[in-house]
C-alpha cells in the first residue's frame, strides 16, 4: 500500500472508458477509433458515459469533479470503489489495482479504506441516527460498546449531539446529511467519496455543510473526491477541480487557474456565473517580491478573499496593500486596481 | 374434410387409456411410497395433535387472556383488544369453543409453515430473475387451480386426515407470502442498497440489515393474506377429515341446517377479523419511524 507522504497519488485513474449498453468491448474499440458520444449512440445504440479519463488525486486533498447532469461525474466516482465496472482503463487506489480485487478483497477494501456520502443521504429509515452512523462498524463486526462510542464521537463532531436516538425521517435534510457524513467518517477510511453530497440541500444549509466539511478536513486530511454540478461549491471546496463535459475532462486545475485561465469557451461560460470576489484569494492576484517597509500601509493576508481585500483597501483609502502569509511573513504587494480587475467578469463568449 | 366442422380431437379410446395409465402409475407410486411419506410426516402430525390438544385442554379463560395479551402487544389498540375478547366470548357462548380451537391450531401451524417456506422462496425470487421466471407460473397454478383438483392426488397418496389437510391449506395459502416477500425486497430503495454495497456489506448482511427490515411492512401484508387464505380453506380441508369449524359447515350443507352453518361461518369470520386487525395494526406500528414527527 502506497504511503501518503511518498508523493504517489492516492487515486490514479488512467484512460478510463465506460460505455452503457450491450457489447462494451466493441464500443470501446469504436471509441478508440475516434467515435464521439453522439456517433456512438447513433451507430451502436450505446451511451458513452466516460471517455478516456485520466485523473490523479493527491493524498490528503479535495479533488472536485464538476459537470452538468449527464456529464458522467456520478459514474466516474462510482468507479473508484467499483460500484460500477469500467469498460476499459485502469484504477489504482492507495497503490492497489481496484479492478484486480477479488469480491472478498473488494468488500474488505470498501469496509476499511473507502467510504461514501450520497446525494439523497441513503440512510436506513428504520435505524436511529446512532445506528446509522455505526453501520460501517457493524459490518466489520466491531463490538457493541465500541460501535456506540465511535458513533457518539462522530455524532458530536458533525454537530448532531442530542439527536442520536432520532430516526432519519425526523430530521431536516441538512441534519440527515450530517448523519451521512458521520457514517462515512466513522469507519476511519482514508478516502471519502462524496456524490453531490450537498446538492439536495437549501443554499444556506449547503454553505453551512461546506464549512463543516472544510473544518473537518483541516484536521482529518482525508483524500476526498467531491462531485458537484455547482461551480461555486467546486471553487470553494476543491484543492483541485476537474471539469467534466460529455464524459471528458475539459480542464483540470486549482481555483485561480480555472477562474483566471479557463481552457475553453465552455469553462469560460461557467466561470462567468461565479462571484469572483469570493472564490479568488489575494495570494492568486498579488505581485510576489520583497517589499520595503514603507510601502503598503494596509496589511492583507494571502488567504483573504479578493472582495474582502478591496473593502479593506478602500476603507483605508489606500491603493496598495502589503500581502503577508498566516505567520506574518511578507510575500509581496497587491494594488487596488489589480484586485478590482480580478473581480470583474470578462465579457461572455456566447450569448 | 371432416376437420373443418369437427375439431380433430384425439380419439376417445386413446385418451381414456392414457388417463388410466397415468392413474395406475400414480396409484402404484402411492402404494409403494405412501407409507414412507406418511412416516416422514409423522413428527409433524404428532406436533399438530399435541398443539391441538394443548389449545383444547387449556382452560378457556387462559386462552382468552393469552389471546388478549398477544393482540394488545401486536396492535397496542384497546378497541381491537376488547373486540377480540368479545368475539372469543361469543364463540364460547354458542358452544363453538372446541371446534374453534381445532381450527385455530391448524391455522397457526399452517401460517408458520407458509412463512417458513414463503420467506426464503420470496428472497430467492427477489435475488434472481431466473428463479422468478420459474417460480412465477408455479404460483399462478397454485392460486388458480381449483383446490379440489389437487385434493385428489394428495388423498390418494396420504389418505384423509390432518396432514393432507395441512398440505392443501399450505399450497393455497403460501403464494401471497412468496409474492409479497419478493415485491417487498424489490421495492427497497436502490440508493440505500448502493450505500450498503459501498460500505462493504456482504449479501447476507444486506439481506438481514437492510432488505428484510425495509420490506417488513410488505411482508406483514403477505402474512396477513396468508392467514386469510388459510382460513378460507378450512371448509375445503374438512372434506378430507380436518376437524374444526369446517366440519359442522359441511354437515349443515348436506342436512340444510341454515343456522348451524351460519354460526360456524360467523366464528370463522370472527377469527379472521381478529387476525387481520391485529396483524395490520402491527404492520402499521412497524412503520412509525417513517413519520416525520420528533419524539413521536
Amino acid at each position: 500500500m502506497a504511503d501518503a507522504r511518498s508523493g504517489e497519488p492516492a487515486i490514479r485513474i488512467r484512460d478510463l472508458v465506460k460505455i452503457f449498453g450491450s457489447d462494451e468491448a466493441a464500443g470501446v474499440a469504436d471509441v478508440r477509433a475516434g467515435l464521439d458520444k453522439p456517433q456512438l449512440l447513433a451507430r451502436n445504440g450505446q451511451v458513452l458515459a466516460l471517455d478516456g479519463i485520466d485523473l490523479d488525486v493527491a493524498a490528503g486533498s479535495i479533488q472536485v469533479v464538476m459537470g452538468l447532469s449527464g456529464s458522467g461525474k456520478s459514474t466516474l466516482v462510482r468507479h473508484v470503489n467499483r460500484l460500477i465496472e469500467p469498460s476499459a482503463g485502469s484504477i489504482a487506489v492507495l497503490g492497489e489495482d481496484v479492478l484486480a480485487m477479488s469480491p472478498r478483497r473488494l468488500r474488505d477494501f470498501r469496509r476499511r479504506h473507502i467510504s461514501m456520502v450520497f446525494q439523497r443521504f441513503a440512510l436506513l429509515p428504520h435505524r436511529t441516527v446512532r445506528q446509522n452512523v455505526a453501520y460501517g462498524l457493524k459490518i466489520i463486526g466491531r463490538a457493541r460498546h465500541e460501535r456506540r462510542e465511535a458513533a457518539m464521537r462522530w455524532i458530536e463532531r458533525v454537530g448532531l449531539g442530542g439527536y442520536e436516538d432520532a430516526y432519519p425521517a425526523q430530521l431536516s435534510g441538512g441534519m440527515q446529511q450530517r448523519v451521512g457524513l458521520a457514517r462515512a467518517l466513522a469507519t476511519d477510511a482514508d478516502i471519502l467519496l462524496m456524490d453531490e453530497a450537498f446538492s439536495a440541500l437549501d443554499p444556506l444549509i449547503r454553505a453551512d455543510m461546506q464549512s463543516v466539511l472544510l473544518g473537518l478536513q483541516t484536521e482529518l486530511k482525508k483524500t476526498i473526491v467531491f462531485i458537484t454540478h455547482d461551480l461555486d461549491e467546486a471553487l470553494r471546496l476543491g484543492d483541485s477541480i476537474a471539469i467534466l463535459r460529455d464524459g471528458r475532462i475539459v480542464q483540470r486545475g486549482s481555483t485561480p487557474e480555472i477562474v483566471l485561465r479557463p481552457a475553453d469557451a465552455y469553462v469560460r461560460d461557467f466561470v462567468a456565473q461565479v462571484n469572483r470576489g469570493r472564490v479568488l484569494r489575494v495570494g492568486a492576484v498579488m505581485q510576489p517580491g520583497s517589499v520595503d517597509e514603507t510601502s503598503g500601509a494596509v496589511q492583507l493576508t494571502a488567504g483573504m478573499w479578493v472582495e474582502e481585500a478591496v473593502r479593506q483597501l478602500s476603507d483605508a483609502g489606500a491603493s496598495l496593500g502589503r500581502v503577508v502569509d498566516a505567520s506574518g511573513k511578507v510575500l509581496g504587494t497587491v494594488t487596488q486596481a489589480a484586485l478590482v480587475a480580478a473581480m470583474v467578469t470578462p465579457p461572455l463568449t456566447s450569448p | 374434410m371432416d376437420w373443418i366442422w369437427h375439431f380433430p380431437q384425439i380419439e376417445g379410446r386413446t385418451l381414456r387409456e392414457s388417463a388410466r395409465a397415468v392413474d395406475q402409475h400414480y396409484r402404484a407410486f402411492s402404494r409403494a411410497w405412501g407409507g414412507s411419506i406418511e412416516a416422514a410426516f409423522r413428527p409433524l402430525l404428532d406436533f399438530l395433535l399435541w398443539f391441538e390438544s394443548l389449545l383444547i385442554t387449556t382452560p378457556w379463560w387462559l386462552i382468552i387472556a393469552a389471546a388478549a395479551a398477544i393482540v394488545w402487544l401486536a396492535s397496542r389498540s384497546t378497541i381491537v383488544t376488547i373486540g377480540s375478547v368479545a368475539a372469543l366470548l361469543l364463540i364460547g357462548l354458542f358452544g363453538l369453543w372446541e371446534d374453534t380451537m381445532r381450527t385455530l391450531s391448524i391455522i397457526i401451524v399452517c401460517t408458520v409453515i407458509a412463512i417458513a417456506i414463503g420467506l426464503p422462496v420470496g428472497v430467492a425470487m427477489a435475488w434472481s430473475n431466473r428463479v422468478r421466471t420459474i417460480i412465477s407460473p408455479v404460483l399462478d397454478v397454485m392460486q388458480t387451480m381449483p383446490s379440489f383438483v389437487y385434493l385428489i392426488p394428495i388423498v390418494m397418496l396420504l389418505g384423509i386426515g390432518l396432514i393432507p389437510g395441512l398440505i392443501v391449506v399450505v399450497i393455497y395459502a403460501v403464494p401471497p407470502m412468496i409474492r409479497l416477500t419478493d415485491l417487498g425486497i424489490r421495492l427497497v430503495d436502490r440508493e440505500v442498497l448502493e450505500a450498503a454495497d459501498a460500505f462493504g456489506s456482504s449479501r447476507w448482511q444486506t439481506l438481514w440489515q437492510v432488505q428484510l427490515p425495509l420490506a417488513l411492512p410488505t411482508i406483514m401484508t403477505g402474512i396477513n393474506q396468508t392467514i386469510m387464505m388459510a382460513l378460507a380453506m378450512v371448509v375445503v380441508a374438512s372434506l378430507i377429515g380436518v376437524r374444526g369449524l369446517g366440519q359442522p359447515v359441511l354437515q349443515a350443507i348436506t342436512n340444510q341446517y341454515f343456522t348451524q352453518g351460519l354460526l360456524n361461518g360467523l366464528a370463522i369470520v370472527a377469527i379472521a377479523i381478529i387476525f387481520d386487525r391485529a396483524s395490520q395494526a402491527y404492520g402499521r406500528r412497524l412503520q412509525q419511524h417513517r413519520e416525520a414527527t420528533r419524539n413521536g
